[in-house]
């Protein structure tokens, strides 16, 4: 059967396909967008192959080039040519190939654009190394020898395996000197803090005894006893993990020797089979979430970004759920149902809508500038000038996001409670119950589905907010965590990490953009799942109720 | 004999003391729970209420006038004779006085008991005939002397905390040495002068009863060894001015020397050749046929202010026109009543001047924001000095009896007005008025742009393109999600696509700026092939489709086009990036960002409007999708039944029948996407520049109200007027997107009250 095209028109068929179209548009959008951070957030912590080449230069002298080919890109000719590179005649496009060189100490930078067919014999040798180390990034290059206290231990085949334990040992000398420095010297410092805060207090109160002042000073030299203690046993480590030291061969021909204490890692990749790779590779999204960040913050772990987003949502949640299910069972159980609920429902709706950088600008004047400032002037004036809770901190930024999210479980819950049929609290109200009775037995434990939907629907907007926390809270790099074992143990007033804030700071204000790229890609796909797996679980939630209350209409 | 049996009911008395107990306490913590509830919440929800009012006390200060009390009045201190000069110290706890003997006296300002007093290194017979201050805040002043030379000396002011009790002792220092310096050399008394030094250089200029003008230049050289500063003088060539000089000034670069003569003339001189002094311009600077009784430089020593002896003062500053030659231009007029205006006294850290009247008025004003702060009656009859405190905060004027009168001025913020956040404002330095947002700069007497007119230009326009590219995509797609798609791809396809909504925007943000920009940039051709191929393709592959033999069409069920659309597009989507650099070859030049610079004038920034359009389209897809989907799939089916009954097509029913039906519910979801737009912070913040210009242009950046607060709120100082300004950026983003998300809200209601009668 031929369809003319003007009865097609006529039937007004092609408009339905093109709305179809839009549908097809928007779920191409939306599963390429994930598709794009899954890739490349997941591509990150594969070992990628190191390659070698010899490189013709712009004056057709060849160059050793050893890298990780991170990006391939076909640009016009015209474009290289107005850059200044020598174009053949005749071609309109070149492919050029983005390398990841590394040595960011010998070379000076990380990436290098090559074009591919100036490229000679690429080849893989098995021989090639990649270093992940605390400073200048990675390196890439070949073993030559390990060496110990200056003299070459091992060198030729066998150093590798040489090369490999005393790593180990390198990195558990490393993790007992970030023990001591980290939790047990930044006790002591924190100690030593509180007992000069504590001095203040009793300067400022007038209470400024010499008894208190002995039991002061008391505490005081043995905590700088236990310090140089402390100090004693660092210095010791320090001189055992600044034995080792490896020379490698960069490719510019150049030797270096690299101390082990700076060595994260070090692999093979052309070597390693599949086996080996996917070990790496979780061993890599296991060292992502539970280490700390290098390098600022382009390289190694985001906990303590995961860390303090879980902490201020979680505290963020205890403060909204009370709030909002109060606020939404006044509003229908108990608020007269006339004009003004209905304003005042309409308004909780719309304060939802209210641009999130307006609740951050709130927040900051009111809590941290106005109350903040408040409550540091009456309880805590021996800190002064500077500010204890009159600075961003944690419990401002929950506090705000708290408000933010108010909205989303009062409307939730108002929701939950108005599908209950009446029925139901009729029933209980006829057995004879009070109002409260019918709500805290009858109506809450029906409605909590509903509740749950809104509280983790506030959870996914808060996890994912980061305009507000700009204001209130956030900083590119927390010295510790904001709940750790010195008394009282939960620092309210710290200012915290967070992996929104994490996203925008590496992408956007880090110096070495470019290295941090794979990074943000894989804390934006564990961002994007952490908040799909909540979201999900709210419509899962939110189905089961309907379906739930269907029946009871029934 | 059947006996009846009559059952007794169990007797249960309710009323036992326990029952009564029990009953009572259900009772009181009923009424408990209410109790609680109701404070709960209606705390709460005042409480959010709260951020209205609390943003609204935040702005509040910005649209206060001033104010001032009289602190103290005193017969002025120290010997008598007449005073040239007034000063205070940065605290206003001293004051000095200078008379026309010669002698200084630092005073207490509080109660005009005298600290100290000296007389300045000129002769016996010698007395002063003419002061003036060099520039505002150093503290410099020059006296011209009756014998035809100048004094040139500072007063300063040493705090020390004795018993943590703060002293001030002032002093005279002479930078250039106690010896006068000759400038007349026939030996006649300077009437008028004027002094500007720095690191470098010091210029002095003096005018005597005949009107002649002299000057000294000296080229200061320090000793490498001992650190002594040697002046070095250079001759300077004067001009020769026509009438009274009421007033002298010389520009801060000691570029420019204006003469201001009685008669209403005011000549400005090149003497950056300080051998032939060259006439730039003379202007009428005051209304014709009235008379110059001041003139002095504001801040930063680039605008005058000149003022009459109508009540008008005048504020001129050097323009630079096309030709790069500068003229004096009239910015803008002051009105200060109609009395004569006495004396101007210029704010030392703002735009902002005093002026004192005839009449014995006092009135506050702002260059920039054209404000008139204050006018205020201070003291009877003609005043004869002013000044103000460093900060601005007192006043110290002389009236006819030779008294002090002490004055506090409470003057926040005099630099905010409507005026100067909305409409165009000429500017020191800039050739026309315009709308400038600059905050802060590195200099001090930086004149702040507060222009919110950029921002909003900016937030309007991210959000126009996010709109655009946004509705047609959102609507179209929940017109037919909702009416065309079968039930069971329904159910999969709106969670996939509210999905959307709950990305973070930084997210968006970070993919907009680092992969879509760049991606962009080297790929231009392929977005716009993109844009056109799209639907054509849709409709050649609906119309091949649609001729298909029947078995293959029926292998697709009606509902399910999309699906057989995302190859379609999938293709495309590859296909126009893969022609894109050929298209770019073959018609741009190859470059097409610079070929668009090239032939048709646009400017392309790599984080521009478009990337924005797309990003933050993406964020408010969701948005009214979700919301247009609701209020077209709960249009009642029987009016969709009906129109198909009677004959029409599905694409007539949808849009004679089902279209303005639900037209209320999508126009409330454009509504609150449009709010979600206008606030938006991360995916603006990221996928821009933020480079605050105004130009529709789709290949430039902008920068939005709410990416700005993100960006200068943590950076700005509590409590000061960029502070306000803030908080009035987010009270203004607050605002608007409640009223658009209310106006949304009632037009849904109205929508659901009409399906319910339908």
């Amino acid at each position: 059967m031929r369809v003319s095209l003007k009865t097609w028109f006529n039937k007004g068929d092609p408009w339905i396909w093109i709305n179809a179209g839009a549908v097809s548009i928007s779920l191409v959008m939306v599963f390429g967008l994930l598709l794009l951070i899954g890739v490349r957030g997941l591509a990150h912590f594969w070992p990628h192959s190191l390659m070698e080449t010899d490189y013709l230069g712009e004056n057709d002298k060849t160059t050793l080039l050893i890298g990780e080919i991170v990006e391939t890109e076909e640009v016009p000719a015209e474009q290289l040519h107005a850059a200044g590179v020598q174009v053949p005649p005749g071609v309109d496009y070149m492919r050029r190939d983005l390398i990841k060189t590394g040595n960011r100490d010998v070379l000076g930078s990380d990436f290098r654009w090559v074009l591919a067919d100036r490229m000679r014999d690429v080849r893989y040798p098995k021989e090639l190394m990649t270093l992940e180390r605390r400073e200048w990034g990675n390196f890439y290059g070949y073993l030559v020898s390990v060496k110990e206290d200056g003299s070459v231990v091992a060198s030729g085949s066998g150093a590798w395996d040489e090369l490999q334990s005393r790593i180990d040992r390198a990195l558990s000398l490393h993790d007992r000197i970030y023990d001591i420095e980290k939790q047990q010297i930044g006790k002591v410092n924190y100690t030593l803090e509180r007992l000069r805060l504590k001095e203040r207090r009793l300067e400022l109160d007038g209470r400024k005894t010499p008894e208190a002042m002995a039991e002061i000073e008391a505490e005081r030299a043995e905590q700088h006893a236990t310090y140089e203690v402390l100090q004693k046993d660092l210095n010791e480590l320090y001189q055992e993990i600044k034995r080792d030291a490896l020379v490698a061969r960069a490719m510019n021909g150049k030797e270096l020797e690299i101390p082990l204490s700076k060595v994260v890692r070090a692999f093979q990749p052309n070597q390693m089979g599949l086996g080996d790779k996917i070990g790496f590779y979780f061993a890599k999204i296991w060292e992502f979430i539970s280490d700390d960040p290098r390098e600022a913050n382009t390289e190694g772990g985001i906990f303590p970004a995961i860390y303090g987003t879980v902490l201020m949502v979680v505290i963020m949640s205890v403060l909204v759920t009370p709030l909002g299910v109060i606020a939404a069972v006044y509003l229908r159980e108990y608020a007269h149902q006339g004009a003004l609920t209905r304003i005042i429902r309409i308004a909780v709706n719309n304060l939802a809508g209210v641009p999130s950088i307006v609740y951050g600008v709130f927040g900051l004047g009111f809590f941290i500038y106005f109350i903040g400032s408040g409550i540091d002037e009456h309880f805590f004036p021996e800190a002064l000038p500077s500010p204890t809770f009159g600075a961003p901190g944690l419990l401002w930024a929950s506090i705000t996001l708290a408000i933010l999210t108010l909205p989303v479980v009062i409307v939730a819950t108002e929701e939950g409670l108005a599908r209950i049929p009446r029925s139901i609290r009729e029933g209980s109200l006829a057995l004879g119950a009070t109002k409260a009775e019918t709500l805290w037995r009858v109506v809450l434990p029906m409605a909590s589905p509903a509740m749950m939907t809104g509280v983790i629907l506030a959870i996914a907007r808060a996890a994912g907010e980061v305009a507000p926390l700009m204001l209130v809270g956030v900083v590119k790099l927390a010295p510790s965590l904001p709940l750790d074992g010195n008394y009282p143990y939960l620092h309210l007033d710290q200012k915290f990490m967070h992996l929104g804030f994490h996203i925008y700071d590496v992408g956007f204000q880090s110096p070495n953009v470019e290295a941090a790229r794979p990074l943000v890609y894989a804390t934006a796909l564990l961002l994007v799942a952490v908040i799909a797996l909540l979201n999900l679980s709210a419509v899962a939630i939110r189905n089961r109720l309907r379906e739930k209350y269907k029946a009871l209409e029934m | 004999m059947n006996e009846a049996v009559s059952v007794k009911a169990p007797e249960i008395d309710f009323n036992t003391p326990q029952l009564k107990r029990h009953r009572n306490i259900r009772t009181l913590k009923d009424k408990m729970a209410k109790g609680f509830i109701a404070a709960g919440g209606v705390s709460v929800i005042v409480a959010v209420t709260l951020i209205f009012f609390y943003l609204l006390y935040e702005v509040a200060p910005i649209f206060e006038s001033a104010s001032v009390d009289a602190v103290a009045s005193y017969d002025a201190p120290g010997e008598k004779g007449a005073i040239l000069l007034l000063g205070m110290e940065e605290q206003a706890e001293k004051g000095l006085r200078l008379d026309d003997n010669g002698n200084v006296t630092f005073f207490n300002l509080k109660d005009g008991s005298v600290d100290s007093a000296t007389r300045l290194p000129i002769p016996d017979s010698a007395s002063l005939t003419g002061v003036n201050e060099g520039a505002p805040g150093s503290n410099t002043v020059v006296a011209g002397v009756s014998d035809g030379s100048v004094v040139i000396f500072k007063h300063t002011y040493n705090i020390t905390w004795p018993n943590n009790v703060r002293v001030i002792t002032p002093s005279l220092e002479f930078p250039y040495g106690e010896s006068p310096m000759a400038l007349d050399p026939s030996g006649a008394a300077l009437t008028h002068v004027a002094v500007r030094d720095n690191n470098d250089y010091l210029l002095v200029v003096g005018s005597n009863e005949s009107n002649k003008l002299f000057a000294s230049f000296y080229e200061k050289e320090a000793n490498f060894l001992t650190g002594d500063v040697t002046l070095e003088e250079s001759s300077v060539t004067m001009p020769s001015v026509n009438g009274d000089i009421v007033s002298i000034q010389i520009s801060p670069d000691t570029r420019w020397l204006y003469v201001a003569t009685k008669s209403g003339k005011l000549d400005m001189y090149d003497i950056s050749n300080k051998q032939s002094p060259d006439l730039i311009a003379r202007v009428d600077a005051v209304a014709s046929g009235s008379q110059i009784t001041d003139m002095s430089f504001l801040l930063g020593g680039y605008s005058l202010l000149i003022a009459n002896n109508r009540g008008e003062i005048r504020q001129w500053f050097p323009v630079r026109d096309k030709e790069n030659q500068y003229h004096l231009q009239h910015v803008r007029s002051f009105q200060a009543g109609k009395a004569a205006i006495a004396k101007i006294a210029v704010e030392p850290r703002r735009k902002g001047f005093l002026v004192a009247t005839a009449q014995g008025e006092a009135a506050i004003f702002n260059t920039t924001a054209e404000r008139n702060l204050l006018q205020e009656q201070i003291v009877d009859g003609d005043v004869k000095h002013m000044t103000v405190a460093p900060r601005a905060n007192f006043m110290l004027l002389q009236s006819q009896d030779d008294r002090l009168h002490f004055w506090s001025i409470d003057n926040e913020h005099p630099d905010v007005s409507w005026s100067a956040l909305w409409s165009k404002v000429w500017y020191e330095g800039y050739s026309e008025p315009d709308y400038v947002w600059q905050s802060s700069a590195a200099s001090n007497d930086f004149e702040p742009k507060y222009s919110l007119t950029p921002l909003v230009f900016g937030t309007i326009k991210a959000a126009f393109y996010a709109m655009l590219i946004a509705i047609p995509l959102a609507i179209c797609g929940a017109l037919y999600t909702a009416h065309f798609m079968s039930p069971t791809l329904r159910r999969k396809v709106k969670p996939a696509i509210e999905l959307m909504e709950a990305l973070p925007t930084v997210i968006l943000g970070f993919l907009a700026g680092l992969f879509f920009a760049p991606f962009m940039e080297s790929h231009m051709p392929g977005v716009f092939t993109l844009l056109v191929l799209t639907p054509i393709a849709i409709l050649v592959f609906s119309f091949a489709w649609a001729n298909m033999p029947q078995s293959v069409r029926l292998m697709v069920p009606e509902g399910w086009e999309p699906l057989l659309l995302l190859p379609v597009i999938c293709f495309i989507g590859w296909l126009s990036f893969a022609i894109s650099p050929a298209v770019e070859v073959a018609l741009f030049d190859g470059n097409m960002p610079h070929w668009l610079k090239e032939t048709i004038g646009l400017d392309y920034d790599q984080r521009n409007a478009l990337v924005v359009g797309a990003a933050m389209g993406f964020a408010v897809i969701p948005t009214i999708f979700s919301i247009t989907e609701d209020a077209v799939f709960s249009v009642p089916k029987h009016l969709t039944y009906g129109s198909l009954a009677l004959g029409a097509t599905p694409w007539q029913t949808m849009i004679r029948v089902v279209l303005p039906t639900a037209s209320p519910g999508i126009f409330s979801a454009l509504m609150i996407g449009l709010g979600r737009a206008v606030g938006e912070t991360m995916i603006v913040l990221m996928a821009t520049g933020n480079t605050p210009i105004m130009d529709m242009n789709i290949f430039e950046g902008m920068r939005t109200l709410a990416a700005n607060i993100a960006v200068e709120m943590p950076e700005s100082e509590v409590g000061s007027s960029h502070f306000r300004i803030l908080f009035l950026a987010a009270f203004v983003l607050f605002l608007f997107t409640f009223l658009v998300n209310t106006v949304a809200e009632f037009v849904r209601q109205r929508l659901r009250a009409k399906y319910s009668v339908i």
